[in-house]
């Protein structure tokens, strides 16, 4: 992958990106889907716009990362 | 709304509550967002250079920070997930922003310095291959003059070129990681519809397409 396409990447922007407030707003509504179904796709299918966002937003997608880890069950 | 679960709905007693029962629930509460706060400085640890007392201190006030604007905002809690769920968003959060605020002190950092000769790096350009770099480099600093207004060109570079994180750029400038995202997200589009349109990119369908056709009209 050369220099060009990765600043392709960076560039490229996804209309159904609702932005950081909106991500926020339901981010633990989104981790416990991701939870109840292991793979996520349950939950980007249900919240598309939220996926995108975090696909594109770092500090949102850390976040994310973080609450995920936060909010997984303590194993037996 | 969903029927809470048994967890959540004690949680909700006691914090709702007062007396000692209350003071309790707090105090377990901190101690669970103290426990979070923690991990979540450990996690990004490579990414900060804050350590011993200090780091500690930064879990602690994330942790008070994070229960004062649960216990404030208790009414707005809706069931739609577990309530510790929707707390331990709270003090990931408050770490995020405090790490933002303590970018700046570290000794090196400016605003403002538009060191265009890093942007390739940033890009995985590799230092041996001049020619792409310098094609790079042109390309898009004409592109930012050109396309951007002097605000998201502010940001752009900040966060593109400078390497600035976007919570940093929150805290130095006030404002929120949404506009600046958002300033970004304008931006990103921008400029890669005049790189397409000067042949550095291919065009997209959108970019491509006549606008009646984007439209649907005939």
């Amino acid at each position: 992958m050369t220099g060009w396409d990765e600043l392709d990447r960076f560039l490229q922007t996804d209309p159904r990106d609702v932005g950081c407030e909106q991500a926020l707003r339901i981010l633990h509504i989104y981790v416990e889907a991701v939870l109840d179904d292991k793979t996520g796709a349950e939950a980007a299918r249900r919240y598309p716009g939220v996926e995108a966002h975090l696909l594109s937003c770092g500090p949102c997608a850390d976040d994310y990362e973080g609450l995920l880890l936060a909010a997984r069950p303590d194993p037996a | 709304m969903r029927s809470p679960d048994e967890q959540t709905a004690q949680w909700l007693a006691a914090l709702g509550g007062s007396g000692s029962a209350r003071e309790q629930a707090v105090e377990r509460l901190h101690e669970l967002l103290l426990r979070v706060a923690r991990a979540e400085l450990g996690r990004r640890a490579g990414r900060h250079s804050i350590t011993g007392p200090e780091l500690d201190d930064l879990a602690y006030q994330s942790a008070d920070d994070a229960l004062l604007a649960i216990t404030t905002k208790l009414g707005e809690f809706r069931g739609e997930s577990r309530f510790t769920t929707w707390a331990y968003k709270f003090v990931v959060l408050e770490v995020s922003s405090k790490l933002g605020r303590h970018f700046w002190q570290r000794p090196a950092v400016t605003l403002g310095t538009a060191d265009w000769e890093r942007l390739p790096d940033r890009f995985g350009v590799s230092p041996a291959d001049h020619a792409e770099r310098q094609d790079l480099i042109a390309a898009v600093r004409r592109a930012v003059e050109q396309e951007l207004t002097e605000r998201q060109r502010q940001v752009f570079v900040a966060i593109v070129v400078d390497g600035i994180p976007l919570d940093a750029l929150v805290a130095r400038l006030g404002a929120s990681r949404n506009s600046l995202y958002k300033m970004m997200f304008d931006a990103r589009r921008k400029l890669r519809a005049a790189l397409a349109a000067n042949g550095y990119l291919t065009a997209s369908a959108e970019e491509a397409a006549p606008d009646h056709i984007m439209r649907g009209e005939r």
